[in-house]
């Protein structure tokens, strides 16, 4: 057991007892963490910024609101409806069409006026949210998936997770929707989570449910050696947001939609660690060498440049 | 930086609740183990005489210098008489006065003591230096013979004690020779006479005094003081019986008083008559210490959890099991790297073991959430509001509840009727947590997370109701600085969480080849 501790030790895996006491405790102050739990928070500040977010549609606040629902929808005949302080995924409905009165949920299954008022109500009510406090609902732009993508993910849109450590992208990883996660591209419900080679954004291999995997387990294609594109916009994307919110350890996740390209989704202050499984590598050693430079550079862009120097290959 | 404030707070916290045991342990008394009950003698001496309706004075003496004694409480019941108690050449004496008393009149004095325990008496402290007696001038029929027999034990001594020991040996030895013969006939040493002793050790200036000692018994009466010999050797004196030469006195020995004045005396009436009675008897431990520490004069008993009211104590033997059981989800969640339904939600489920145990308390909570669940799924398939929701569990769960008390009290199962203490909130509560869990990651992340709540509140039970683990937090209260000390230490781990081994653990096996 001491010699397993030892050897992950030595490997430079981050445990969560470490990261939080070292890192989230030290470098992410409590106030800001409202900028982050609260999607439209986060979303208003990346629009201010002129980063690329996704659409906001409209704002569900109060249960009186929820009749509403049509006319904030208005033409679109897709949309996501999602918590604004949910987490891990959870609530995030994905509306992909119209079928006469009812409404086309990404999974196939038909739902109706009713169903999806419910879903809005619990939204608010803070079911989905952190610690249950009532919340509001975002209707939101549908991410459109790139066709790069058709081959390696299943039922959803993947995401990229770039953890960022002093506004310097320090670990990369494609997260990708599976059967067994329900579309959603969340790792601890069965996603898969595959490393990018920050660098260049090649994938590495991949992990589902904490398994080292090369293939994806629905589509059966190879993981390995896709190359992501606009890595380059992605990094700047991620190491924007360190200006954004001030947060000194956070996780970005970005979409890439097939039309516009690299999307800002949302902020995570409390990143996790399978990010690690994913790229075979600890985190451990590349904060270290974040927190021994002496100075980071104000300028975003000279932030991702040092990244791909940081951390080759 | 902040490590090393942190160590420094728990060093001081750990450092303040030691030294607060040990004050309570060393000087006061108090048991670390939960040993309920302390045995104590009531001594109680009755003095009784017939007065005349003229002035009366008595004096008695009373114990002061008691070695193995812990007097705990003295008591003089006077009745009308005046009393004063003074103190004379080491002795305590009280003194009894009245101005005109008529008829038989009774006198009491009782003290409550401790017996530290049951090893002979060998010494008792010296107060101040005694004075080196002169050389008696013996008489020329015996002069030779004592002479002869100092030297002769002289001879075969090491120090004051072994000079003692070989001439009080020699003296009560059966078959004597003609000197030994001679000094016991003039000394009129017989019978453990101490006087006869003194003089001959008087011949070698070494100080020696008698001392009275009663011989506690339980339900004895009428015990009557022993003369022992104390002689001193230079730091202490040291307790031989007369008898038999022997070293120290039992440790059921009370030691009244040093000297060979009579134990009471009077003015106005005549010599009163005394019996000394004592009994044996169990006090708590908790009294014993108060009283100590009123003895010492030390506050700290008075701001005791033991002296607050019985009802209040009982409350608190709960409570402060609380930070003992928030210390082990502390150790699971940080250390261990256990999931579990909500963060204190398994201390409040084995405060709820406690009082239906924990065989019976796994059952109900078990068939509780279970059934409780079962029914939260239904209505899951009503798309209903949360707090609605919520509400309806409660409802649920108290229903259940009843009925499971209901069926138990008919199939005869009384241990069935103490479902009732579960918290039905927090039930409620974890039927929610687990559903949505289930929902959300799957039925066997619920079931992971189930098993880690419950596997938790078991080993919590298990700790904070350790039988002496709560005597201990609950006697010295001090100690939840020690346990605030270690949830401060935890809070400053950045080690592995045992589950991460496992959960990394892929990454080696990848690294090996």
């Amino acid at each position: 057991m001491i010699s397993i501790a030892r050897r992950l030790n030595e490997m430079g895996i981050l445990g969560m007892n470490r990261r939080n006491a070292r890192y989230i405790l030290q470098y992410n102050q409590r106030r800001l963490y409202p900028l982050v739990d609260d999607k439209l928070h986060t979303k208003r500040l990346a629009g201010d910024a002129g980063i690329a977010i996704p659409e906001l549609y409209g704002v569900v606040e109060i249960q009186h609101q929820v009749q509403e629902l049509p006319s904030l929808v208005g033409e679109h005949t897709d949309f996501v409806i999602k918590p604004a302080k949910g987490s891990g995924g959870n609530g995030v409905l994905v509306i992909t069409g119209r079928r006469r009165n009812c409404w086309l949920r990404s999974d196939g299954m038909l739902l109706d006026e009713e169903a999806i008022e419910h879903h809005v109500s619990n939204t608010l009510s803070g079911l989905y949210s952190l610690g249950g406090v009532p919340d509001s609902a975002l209707i939101e732009y549908r991410v459109k998936i790139d066709p790069l993508f058709n081959a390696i993910s299943y039922g959803g849109v993947p995401d990229i997770r770039i953890v960022v450590f002093r506004g310097i992208p320090t670990m990369a990883m494609l997260r990708l929707p599976t059967r067994m996660s329900g579309g959603k591209a969340n790792l601890h419900q069965g996603g898969v989570g595959v490393g990018i080679d920050l660098p260049t954004g090649m994938t590495h291999r991949g992990v589902q449910q904490e398994v080292p995997i090369t293939e994806h387990p629905d589509t059966g294609n190879p993981l390995q050696d896709v190359e992501l594109p606009n890595w380059d916009v992605m990094l700047s994307l991620a190491s924007r947001c360190y200006e954004l919110t001030g947060l000194g350890y956070f996780g970005a996740d970005i979409v890439l939609d097939r039309n516009l390209g690299p999307l800002l989704l949302e902020l995570n202050a409390r990143p996790g660690l399978s990010i690690q499984i994913a790229n075979r590598s600890g985190l451990r050693k590349r904060l270290e060498r974040v927190e021994a430079l002496k100075e980071i550079p104000a300028d975003p862009e000279e932030r991702a440049g040092l990244a791909v120097t940081l951390f080759p290959t | 930086m902040k490590d090393l404030h942190v160590r420094l707070l728990a060093g001081i916290l750990v450092a303040c609740a030691l030294s607060l045991v040990a004050y309570k342990v060393l000087v006061l008394h108090l048991p670390l183990t939960p040993t309920p009950d302390a045995s104590v003698w009531h001594v109680e001496a009755r003095i009784s005489f017939t007065a005349r309706g003229v002035p009366v004075k008595v004096q008695f003496f009373i114990p002061s210098e008691t070695p193995n004694f812990t007097l705990i409480d003295e008591d003089f019941v006077a009745g009308s008489y005046g009393l004063a108690v003074d103190r004379e050449k080491g002795n305590r004496k009280a003194q009894w006065s009245g101005r005109r008393p008529l008829g038989s009149q009774t006198l009491y004095y009782r003290i409550l003591a401790h017996q530290e325990s049951e090893d002979e008496i060998l010494s008792r402290p010296a107060l101040r230096r005694p004075v080196f007696p002169k050389v008696p001038d013996y008489d020329d029929t015996v002069g030779p013979a004592v002479e002869a027999l100092l030297a002769d034990v002289r001879a075969q001594s090491a120090d004051t004690a072994t000079f003692a020991w070989v001439l009080l040996k020699k003296l009560a030895a059966k078959s004597a020779d003609e000197n030994v013969a001679l000094i016991r006939s003039h000394f009129n040493i017989s019978d453990g006479q101490i006087e006869g002793l003194r003089k001959l050790l008087a011949g070698a200036r070494i100080p020696s005094r008698v001392v009275w000692g009663v011989r506690l018994q339980d339900g004895a009466r009428n015990l009557v003081p022993e003369p022992w010999l104390e002689v001193y050797n230079g730091s202490e004196w040291l307790i031989f019986n007369p008898l038999n030469a022997g070293r120290g006195a039992p440790g059921n020995t009370l030691f009244w008083r040093t000297g060979s004045e009579p134990l009471v005396s009077s003015e106005g009436t005549r010599a009163p008559q005394v019996e000394i009675a004592s009994r044996r008897s169990v006090i708590d431990v908790y009294t014993l210490a108060e009283k100590r520490a009123d003895l010492f004069d030390s506050r700290i008993m008075d701001f005791s959890l033991l002296s607050l009211p019985l009802q209040t104590q009982n409350v608190y033997r709960v409570l402060l099991a609380v930070p003992v059981g928030a210390l082990v989800v502390v150790l699971m969640r940080n250390v261990v790297g256990i999931s579990t339904f909500g963060t204190f939600m398994p201390i409040l489920i084995a405060l709820a073991f406690r009082e239906t145990r924990l065989l019976w308390g796994i059952a109900l909570f078990v068939l509780l959430i279970s059934l409780g669940l079962s029914i939260r799924f239904y209505f899951e398939r009503l798309k209903l509001l949360l707090v609605p929701r919520l509400a309806s569990v409660v409802t649920v769960v108290v229903l259940l509840m009843a009925g499971i008390s209901v069926v138990s009290n008919n199939l005869g199962l009384e241990r069935g009727l103490s479902v009732a203490l579960f918290p039905m909130v927090i039930v409620a509560m974890t039927i929610e947590r687990a559903s949505i869990v289930w929902e959300e990651n799957g039925p066997q992340a619920a079931f992971k997370q189930g098993l880690g709540t419950l596997l938790t509140a078991i080993l919590g039970y298990m700790v904070m109701f350790n039988e002496w683990l709560s005597h201990l937090v609950f006697v010295f209260p001090e100690l939840l600085l020690g346990v605030l000390a270690a949830t401060l230490l935890l809070g400053r781990y950045s080690g592995y969480r045992l589950s991460e081994l496992h959960r990394f653990r892929n990454l080696l096996r990848e690294q090996r080849p």
